[in-house]
């Protein structure tokens, strides 16, 4: 994917080794973690679960946040949603695993007109206003007699499956889940829709001068981190059989979800899921302290939005020039193999584009 | 009669939402920043008039005269350790480290003072229950009444700081322009921290009438969050007297609802917001345009 410029003077390269080394790698684990049921123990295959669980949180919060500008303390109505609509459509008589994925989309169905608005609001309005649409959506819930209020229910149609089972079944949902979305959101990132969320979430009155559909492009996002954190819900619900309005429309989940991409690396594409990780790790170390470890968490996220609001994988990216998962380009100034300022690191499409060449910007 | 009984108690409701929420409305104003801990910053406060109550038998609105001034303190480090920086690192930031300082103000709070909900009620006499009976078995509570009056008292006080005085042509030339107040030597970051010190006086004025009114608990900031962000927004973002509008509007629906159905207290106020937020992005646009059109014709 080398193109040389028309000046000559540098190039412009997307995929390079590292990357190329590091989606194969990828790619292998993510094969091997399909084996996981097969092999590992059953604590340790409940544990990865979750796992996958954070990182799509993690992955749709930063799509949302670090792609398109727009910050969300309400995701967790979305959560919240997609788990009541699976136990809903488990008591309808849908079949559980099925339910999980019919609740998303369902839940994705309801965000677009969710989003026709709340897109309208800017900066803080719009994160406290989709933390008004959660209150709502948890009190609308509480409503349904099914639910029986704060008390909650449970998937009871996941008895249907012996322990062993269902344990093999949520962890393939929740990986191929986590999977699908991440390459999907890779995809799309590389294309047309990452370089207008980038140039809105830059500079939304510029993109909008230079032809970029504002609206369109923020609620395609809106609507997959939608997607994204139903099916959360919904497996969650399917690990923990158990649904409590309360647990699942609580904005605890956008305070785990701030801190991954934060402490991972906001807007970039490996950030998320470093940060899901660190943040597992975190909480099965120190989570049962409680209160003390929520006091951490708090103060993490607050220290890293002062003093390193590119997280871990920004800095890293920053420093070494290096990315492994290619959503960006690189410029190569003079000939690709003696750089006298080194590579320069371009993640905004918008800052790029003038360097790129017409062909090459409309494929990715 | 029910009906005029819940519109006047929810107008008195609403008196506490504007007081909630007259310090978030004034940040906003001036910096352009929405706290997230001001819920939970109302709630430090209304434990540390616990504190001073409990220890020592002083009644709260006395206990405000010493809290009053450590929130204003507390406002001006936060402003000088947190929410400047933030401010610089972009219009995101702010919302994601206050999210972050409400997340550690709430958990150091349970931390503390554990799970127990508490309330300043014993310690104001029968103030909390006092009230004049109207005909028609309408009940005006002594309480409610004083704290729609401090409301107004302090959207009065917050508009003639804003309109009379040095420090508030200040605020206001900070407000509109920063860059260009420093060139006429106005120290922004100065005004901006005094700002926030000045919002936190009030918020340690609603945290006061909170507890007296109610419980609260540790967690209870974010809801008391909701419920002034609601009302800034439904009387307009930055307008202290469209906040005492907002504040009346979001308690006569609760109280409304509250009517209608048992769990109606809470959503007809979201409801309320959201049709208002709505009406504002697709109506203003219509409204402004009968407007031209009118002109047009008149000219």
């Amino acid at each position: 994917m080398t193109t040389p410029s028309e000046t000559g003077s540098f190039t412009v390269q997307r995929w390079t080794g590292a990357s190329i080394a590091a989606v194969c790698l990828l790619l292998g684990a993510q094969l091997l973690l399909a084996l996981g049921p097969l092999l590992l123990s059953a604590n340790l295959v409940d544990r990865l679960t979750t796992l996958f669980i954070y990182g799509i949180l993690a992955l749709m919060w930063n799509a949302l946040a670090g792609y398109a500008g727009l910050v969300s303390v309400g995701q967790q109505a979305f959560f919240g949603l997609g788990a009541y609509a699976a136990v809903r459509l488990a008591d309808a008589g849908v079949s559980a695993y099925p339910a999980l994925l019919l609740g998303a989309v369902l839940v994705a169905l309801v965000s677009a007109p969710i989003s026709a608005f709340m897109l309208r609001l800017r900066g803080g309005e719009f994160a406290i206003g989709m933390w008004v649409v959660a209150e709502l959506a948890h009190l609308l819930v509480n409503l349904d007699t099914l639910v029986q209020g704060e008390t909650g229910t449970s998937l009871i149609a996941l008895q249907r499956y012996t322990a062993d089972d269902r344990r093999a079944y949520t962890y393939w949902a929740a990986l191929v889940t986590m999977a699908v979305l991440a390459w999907l959101l890779f995809f799309m990132l590389r294309g047309k829709v990452g370089a207008a969320a980038q140039a809105i979430r830059d500079n939304e009155e510029a993109a909008a001068s230079i032809g970029i559909r504002v609206l369109p492009s923020k609620r395609l996002i809106f609507v997959l981190s939608a997607f994204g954190c139903a099916a959360a819900g919904a497996l969650w619900v399917a690990t923990s059989i158990t649904f409590q309005p309360k647990t699942y429309f609580s904005v605890q989940w956008s305070a785990y979800m701030i801190f991954m991409v934060l402490v991972g690396g906001i807007g970039t594409y490996e950030g998320p899921i470093l940060g899901a990780v660190l943040f597992f790790t975190i909480e099965a170390l120190f989570g049962a302290t409680g209160v003390t470890y929520l006091i951490g968490l708090g103060a993490t996220a607050m220290l890293f939005a002062l003093l390193l609001p590119r997280g871990i994988w920004g800095e890293v990216e920053h420093r070494l020039g290096l990315q492994l998962l290619p959503i960006g380009y690189l410029l190569k100034f003079g000939t690709a193999d003696r750089e006298p300022s080194g590579p320069q690191r371009k993640r905004s499409a918008a800052a790029t584009t003038p360097a790129t060449p017409p062909t090459d910007r409309a494929s990715g | 009669m029910i009906w005029a009984n819940q519109l006047i108690q929810g107008v008195l409701l609403g008196g506490y939402y504007a007081l909630l929420a007259c310090g978030l409305s004034f940040m906003f104003g001036v910096m352009r920043i929405i706290n997230l801990a001001h819920g939970s910053l109302a709630v430090v406060a209304a434990y540390l008039l616990y504190v001073v109550a409990e220890r020592w038998e002083i009644h709260p609105l006395i206990g405000l005269v010493a809290v009053v001034p450590v929130m204003a303190l507390f406002g001006w480090v936060l402003h000088r350790l947190v929410l400047e920086r933030s401010a610089r690192a972009g219009e995101l930031v702010p919302i994601l480290s206050t999210f972050g300082l409400a997340i550690v103000l709430d958990n150091s709070l349970f931390d503390r003072f554990g799970a127990d909900t508490r309330s300043l009620a014993p310690y104001i006499d029968t103030l909390g229950y006092d009230s004049w009976t109207l005909p028609g078995d309408i009940i005006l509570g002594k309480l409610p009444l004083l704290t729609l009056a401090v409301a107004v008292a302090l959207l009065v006080g917050l508009h003639l700081l804003l309109a009379r005085t040095a420090l508030g042509r200040r605020i206001r030339a900070a407000a509109q322009d920063p860059d260009t107040a420093q060139l006429v030597g106005i120290n922004a970051r100065a005004v901006y921290a005094a700002s926030t010190a000045i919002a936190m006086m009030t918020v340690a004025v609603a945290g006061a009438f909170m507890a007296m009114r109610a419980t609260f608990d540790p967690y209870t900031g974010p809801q008391q969050l909701i419920f002034a962000f609601e009302a800034v927004v439904i009387g307009g973002a930055g307008s202290l007297w469209g906040t005492l509008v907002g504040g009346i509007v979001l308690g006569v629906a609760q109280s409304v609802g509250a009517q209608i159905h048992p769990q109606g207290f809470l959503i007809a106020g979201h409801v309320v917001f959201l049709v208002v937020l709505l009406a504002r992005l697709y109506f203003a646009h219509g409204i402004r345009h009968v407007f031209r059109a009118l002109r047009t014709r008149l000219a």
